[in-house]
């Protein structure tokens, strides 16, 4: 019964061929906006998302704002973070030098850290190596740069071995950082000195007891970063550096601030999150102007059969199977549709990705499909059960005698 | 069979009060071949729609089968109409974008019959109106007379207990009429029961029993 309700209302649709391509030319336009528009989206969320994580999502950057006249020293420094929970800590400073090779010279960010902010960072070496832990108890005249930096002053990206002046003093260059890590640090201190006209932006990592006592601070540390084990054990890392930090600066909250990469990225993700549901409830009004269309034909489709619904109705049919028959037109244009929606939705964004390349991944999410799937057989449900209960509740007799 | 006790079909027509049928008392037995015959107007539409289960009485009762039409819902009427009566119009309704043979198949559809008996019974059913060669052809590829004749196919598809035939002449020349009325005498030859609606004095000859209404009035007239 059901397949020949079915083949009675495929043919019906197949009848008025121009007509129901109109009609199911707003839902088309419909879930392909929808598609389209969420997955780009999406995939703008995803690439944001991503640059947030390669900034590190597994560690804590915290900042002392009140050293309590006795602030935390280097010396002290490794021993204090030792706790299951915690992978490493590295401690930072920043200053701003001016950096001069042979005919180059330029304002340079110095950074001054220890060998663990390598490993937090998640960095990559170009070559050479990174700053060691004798470096700092030697305070060594040794620098690890960024590739741009490299190439800046000494023309060629491989610099290990050269030597670079900074503010008169010759420090070493050990390692050359490759491409990715360059703008990591950029996030947490800024350079107030910063050359907004330079292009390039030159920076440098040095031992921190070396840019200690270029900066006079005198081995305070006044920011440092601390990495879990994993992105799973974040919570238990914050919760012991509080202890910690608790400890050291007398049961005083206001002393520090703990800030947690994962967190930035909650709300990012949050953010564009309510910007896909904003898109997307757009492209949903869309659809729901083309359920209208359908609502429409059909309301006329019914008035034209009246006829074939009264000689239906004398020969046996039932107000269920009209209804039905009725039914199943409006949900096969709708669902017609949607599937037209989603193959040209899916030929957008294959131009869409070819256009954006490798700055924006853009692929069809199968939830935004299943969605408009639904939407689409509710819709075509909705708008078509006024029209199937007008043809289903129409008089034998008067249906009959209509001559139109 | 069918029993009409005093029943009445008011139209308000303005300010009038028309009776359609002014308290009909009918009653015709199970194998009869009956035509009701009056002029344009007179309530025997009307009267064929009650009997048909298409429309409801005002007053009074209809009993087919021993069962009062009252009590019936609407799905039931619909279940009615669809297994005890087959309907013959004038102007043949048949869908014009289904085929003949699929016009016939159209009440076992609603019926719910499996395929294989829907395909075999449809093609006897066109075997029996002489028309099994044209079955995959559409309404207006066939002749006035081809066309009554698959209506015809489509009534007794569903072996009904009785055969409501409306005009089934009336759109058709005198020589196929001749020929439908043949394939009347032939259904209640094999049993059938046939209610024969008509303005035609002579169609109506051909029946054993002719009522007569004029202004929603019954009278019975005897051959």
């Amino acid at each position: 019964m059901i397949r020949q309700t079915l083949k009675m209302a495929w043919n019906a649709v197949l009848a008025n061929k121009m007509r129901t391509f109109l009609t199911m030319l707003g839902i088309i336009i419909g879930v392909a906006a929808l598609i389209v528009l969420v997955s780009i989206a999406d995939g703008a969320t995803a690439s944001v998302s991503d640059q947030i994580s390669q900034m590190g999502s597994d560690y804590l950057t915290i900042k002392i704002t009140d050293d309590k006249e006795n602030p935390l020293r280097l010396s002290e420094f490794s021993k204090l973070f030792e706790d299951d929970a915690i992978e490493t800590a590295a401690p930072m400073a920043g200053t701003s030098v001016t950096g001069k090779s042979g005919y180059t010279d330029g304002t340079m960010t110095l950074y001054g850290t220890t060998g663990a902010y390598f490993q937090i960072m998640d960095m990559e070496l170009l070559c050479g190596r990174f700053l060691k832990q004798a470096d700092v108890n030697n305070n060594s005249y040794v620098i690890v740069i960024t590739k741009d930096t490299a190439v800046e002053f000494f023309g060629h990206a491989a610099a290990e071995g050269e030597s670079l002046s900074l503010d008169g003093r010759t420090f070493q260059v050990v390692g050359v950082l490759s491409e990715d890590s360059s703008q990591q640090t950029g996030f947490t201190i800024r350079d107030s000195n910063e050359d907004s006209t330079q292009s390039v932006t030159l920076e440098g990592y040095i031992p921190y007891s070396t840019c200690a006592r270029m900066g006079n601070n005198a081995l305070n540390i006044m920011q440092f970063y601390v990495s879990s084990n994993d992105e799973k054990s974040m919570e238990q890392a914050e919760a012991a550096v509080e202890q910690i930090m608790l400890e050291r600066f007398k049961s005083d909250e206001d002393a520090f601030s703990i800030q947690n990469q994962s967190e930035i990225m909650d709300t990012m993700q949050e953010v564009n999150h309510t910007l896909s549901l904003m898109i997307g409830g757009i492209a949903a009004i869309s659809l729901l102007v083309g359920g209208i269309g359908i609502m429409n034909i059909m309301l006329v489709s019914v008035t034209e059969r009246t006829r074939e619904i009264g000689i239906r109705k004398a020969i046996g049919a039932s107000r269920e199977s009209i209804m039905m028959q009725f039914l199943m037109e409006a949900l096969i244009v709708s669902l017609a549709g949607c599937l037209a929606g989603i193959l040209f939705s899916g030929i957008a964004l294959w131009v869409v990705g070819g256009v954006a390349g490798d700055s924006m991944s853009v692929h069809m999410d199968g939830k935004v499909v299943w969605i408009s799937v639904i939407f689409s057989g509710i819709i075509g449900i909705v708008f078509g059960i006024y029209p199937a209960n007008k043809a289903a509740y129409k008089k034998p007799i008067e249906a009959l005698r209509y001559s139109g | 069979m069918i029993q009409l006790r005093d029943v009445s079909k008011i139209y308000e027509m303005g300010q009038d009060t028309v009776y359609a049928l002014n308290h009909a008392n009918i009653q015709i037995a199970k194998g009869e071949f009956v035509s009701i015959i009056g002029p344009s107007g007179s309530g025997k539409s009307t009267m064929m729609n009650i009997i048909g289960c298409l429309d409801t009485a005002d007053s009074g009762e209809y009993i087919l089968d021993g069962v009062p039409m009252k009590e019936y819902s609407e799905r039931e009427l619909a279940k009615i109409r669809n297994k005890k009566i087959g309907f013959i119009f004038q102007d043949f309704n048949l869908l014009p974008r289904l085929t003949a043979e699929e016009n016939v198949e159209l009440p076992l559809i609603y019926q719910g019959v499996p395929v294989a008996e829907r395909t075999k019974r449809v093609e006897e059913a066109l075997d029996r109106v002489g028309l099994s060669h044209r079955k995959f052809h559409k309404p207006a590829e066939l002749s006035g007379g081809q066309q009554q004749r698959v209506s015809i196919a489509r009534a007794l598809v569903t072996t009904p207990t009785l055969f409501l035939a409306d005009e089934p002449t009336g759109n058709l020349d005198s020589k196929t009429g001749e020929e439908i009325m043949t394939l009347f005498h032939q259904l209640h030859k094999a049993g059938n029961t046939i209610v024969l609606i008509t303005h035609d004095q002579y169609i109506a000859d051909e029946a054993e029993r002719k009522i007569y209404i004029k202004d929603g009035l019954v009278k019975e007239v005897k051959i």
